[in-house]
């Protein structure tokens, strides 16, 4: 239990100082590699509380793809850090404000009553005991049977996505040549080489 | 069980492979496919079509509650088809012309009617999700088909950032109604909140802010004031035929879908949606009348004429009862038609070679052809209201509605703003009939375009005769909404 408890500490101290590291730091790549650690800590913690499916899809998908995506992008382009931080001091009181009513606003509407009595009632249970079957398995046995249906819609979701990046950003630009290898390996030595008959001292 | 699942799903499932198939046929078929694929893309809407309407559908729920069929799905189904049927036909010729013909366009008209469908038999805040999600990232691509013309592309990227700001809130809501009552599924839900409000508890604060939300999210996807910005510019910015399948078929979808949500399983809370609703039909009635005056553009024109006809259909859910619900279905089905062929009109302004879009090109447009200055006077006439035409009838039935509900003001408001309305429709035919005659349209304008012409003048023409069928399956449909 007290090795539980400190691992726990260490997780959640390390996932917020990266992040504060993520919007303090002055190197944009440095931001982003402090963010990969505190995603790789947050799935840390996600496996503490016996959730270890959202651990593998945080670490797959957040790290494997989107930080990664994040790190090309923020090396591609030319941020300077600098001149984004101009007038965050005129813009702290009425963005700090502003975030300070949500902040309340939200307070107060789940403190009122969060995942009410009726809710407790009729919550439908989708995934067997925790302790009975890994919640990755658990998800795996209603992903195919009972939500196939979402499961197939999602899937036409990412051929309509697949279809806009290709017919937005696929051009065809003309005068350019391409290996075609049975052209390559079709080339008869009549065709490529022609002999001539230097005679000597006169020059091609 | 799962052939049963199967067979409730068909039109969908066969929406779903048709696109698989033809956009394979497109990608590996060579050169020059775009106008094999559309034409075979209007097949399958029309196959869609006969399924549901021909076919002796079962009803009943599917996928374990996740999705629904019934009356009400079927006559909004039929209404979805149509409205694409006529998008994609009218889409062809158009691209064609303009050089920027591509075979994904009609595959992803096909795909966006498919997450309509979704969206109309949507029986679970997860299945309602993607749906909408399916369908509009469908429309976010065809917005920005022109890559290489900044206004197309401004109206995809504005469209985009806007739509997924709108999701993010649908989700938001979605995630607090679920924290509140426990479950996503409509019919549970339906029962949750009836049995709180019959024990003559508040439903609980955070409850009703979900609710809230997802209401702003649809009245985005709608465009009904306020969430309405992004309208005039998105279908400004579009190519025009693509604009015409913007203002229709996935407006009846998520009014569809609107319709469902509020009265099956928020049905008992009506006391607490029913204000908000009011408001958004009384602002976009407002809003569009007013704002549409000053236009010079007839595409900026028709985004804030849509804005009000959604605002009027708006009037009939905001009444909140089995015949609100008929009056808003009977007022969308017109509303189609009438948009359906103002646009194929829209389509026709081509002088030269080169589309125009101001009204003030329509001068004299009775001289120069006649016919046109016809229809599009029956269509302008039938979106004032005018009796004997289909948008008087529309208006008629959904005011009616809200006066029998007692929101009477709502109705006298919705009058006042129709009759303003009224001017600056009748402006587009004092400026084709009284006006000296600029440079004649191109001619002749098309197979297709004559088609949607004469069957939208048709429909708007002799509703009268043979309104008795749509009066009644409307009516059949709306009242599968109040069985429970």
């Amino acid at each position: 239990m007290i090795i539980q408890a400190l691992v726990f500490y260490v997780f959640a101290t390390i996932s917020i100082a990266s992040a504060l590291m993520v919007v303090s730091s002055k190197n944009p790549v440095h931001s982003v590699l402090f963010l990969i650690l505190c995603f790789f800590n947050a799935a840390g913690l996600f496996v503490l509380m016996g959730a270890e499916f959202l651990a593998m899809i945080l670490v797959v998908v957040y790290v494997g793809a989107v930080a990664v995506l994040f790190l090309f992008v923020v090396m591609m382009l030319d941020i300077n850090i600098e001149r984004a931080r101009q007038g965050f001091k005129q813009h702290l009181i009425l963005g700090g404000s502003i975030g300070l009513v949500l902040l309340v606003e939200l307070v107060l509407i789940l403190s009122s009553t969060f995942a009410s009595p009726d809710a407790v009632a009729v919550a439908s249970v989708p995934i067997p005991n925790i302790d009975d079957v890994h919640n990755t398995r658990a998800l795996g046995q209603v992903l195919y049977t009972k939500y196939v249906y979402l499961f197939q819609a999602c899937g036409m979701i990412l051929l309509v996505a697949m279809i806009g990046a290709i017919v937005l950003t696929l051009r065809k630009r003309e005068g350019v040549r391409k290996q075609v290898i049975s052209d390559q390996v079709n080339r008869t030595r009549e065709e490529s080489v022609e002999i001539k008959k230097v005679t000597s001292g006169s020059g091609i | 069980m799962i052939t049963t699942d199967l067979s409730l799903a068909l039109p969908e499932i066969f929406l779903a492979c048709s696109a698989t198939v033809l956009l394979m046929y497109g990608a590996y078929a060579g050169k020059n496919t775009a106008s094999f694929v559309s034409a075979m893309s209007v097949a399958v809407l029309a196959v869609a079509f006969a399924l549901i309407f021909l076919g002796d559908r079962p009803t009943g729920l599917a996928f374990g509650g996740l999705f629904i069929v019934d009356a009400y799905g079927d006559y909004m189904k039929l209404v979805v088809l149509v409205a694409s049927g006529f998008g994609i036909l009218m889409t062809q010729r158009f691209v064609e012309r303009e050089g920027m013909a591509k075979f994904e366009i009609p595959v992803l008209m096909v795909l966006s009617t498919l997450g309509m469908l979704m969206m109309i038999s949507a029986n679970d805040l997860m299945s309602l999700y993607v749906g909408l999600e399916l369908q509009s990232l469908a429309l976010y691509v065809i917005a920005s088909i022109r890559r290489e013309n900044l206004r197309s592309s401004e109206a995809g990227l504005k469209y985009f950032v806007l739509g997924a700001l709108s999701s993010g809130m649908l989700l938001y809501g979605c995630s607090m109604i679920y924290g509140f009552t426990g479950t996503t599924d409509f019919d549970i839900l339906g029962n949750v909140l009836s049995s709180v409000v019959s024990a003559d508890q508040t439903p609980q604060i955070g409850l009703i802010v979900g609710l809230v939300f997802v209401c702003a999210a649809i009245a985005f996807k709608i465009s009904a004031v306020p969430f309405h910005m992004w309208t005039p510019d998105v279908y400004e910015g579009a190519p025009t035929p693509i604009t015409a399948f913007f203002a229709s078929a996935p407006k009846v979808a998520a009014i569809a879908l609107f319709a469902r949500l509020l009265s099956d399983p928020f049905g008992s809370l009506v006391s607490e949606w029913q204000q908000i609703i009011v408001f958004v039909a009384l602002a976009s009635m407002i809003l569009g009348s007013l704002a549409a005056i000053k236009q010079t553009n007839i595409k900026r024109l028709m985004a804030y004429s849509s804005i009000g006809n959604i605002g009027f259909a708006l009037v009939g859910l905001a009444a909140g009862t089995q015949e609100g619900i008929t009056g808003l279905i009977i007022y969308m089905t017109i509303y189609i038609f009438m948009n359906m062929g103002t646009f194929a009109c829209i389509l026709s302004m081509r002088q030269k070679g080169t589309m125009v879009e101001n009204i003030d090109d329509l001068k004299g447009l009775s001289k120069t052809s006649p016919m046109m200055a016809f229809a599009l006077t029956i269509f302008m006439f039938s979106m004032a209201g005018i009796p004997p035409l289909a948008g008087f009838f529309a208006k008629y039935v959904v005011f009616a509605a809200a006066v029998n509900a007692g929101l009477t003001t709502l109705a006298v408001i919705g009058i006042l703003t129709s009759v303003i309305g009224a001017f600056y429709y009748l402006r587009i035919i004092k400026v084709m009939y009284f006006d000296e005659p600029s440079a004649s349209f191109d001619k002749p304008i098309g197979g297709e375009m004559t088609f949607v012409l004469t069957v939208s003048t048709a429909f708007i023409v002799f509703f009268i005769l043979f309104s008795t069928p749509i009066m009644d399956g409307a009516a059949v449909a709306a009242s599968a909404l109040f069985v429970g």
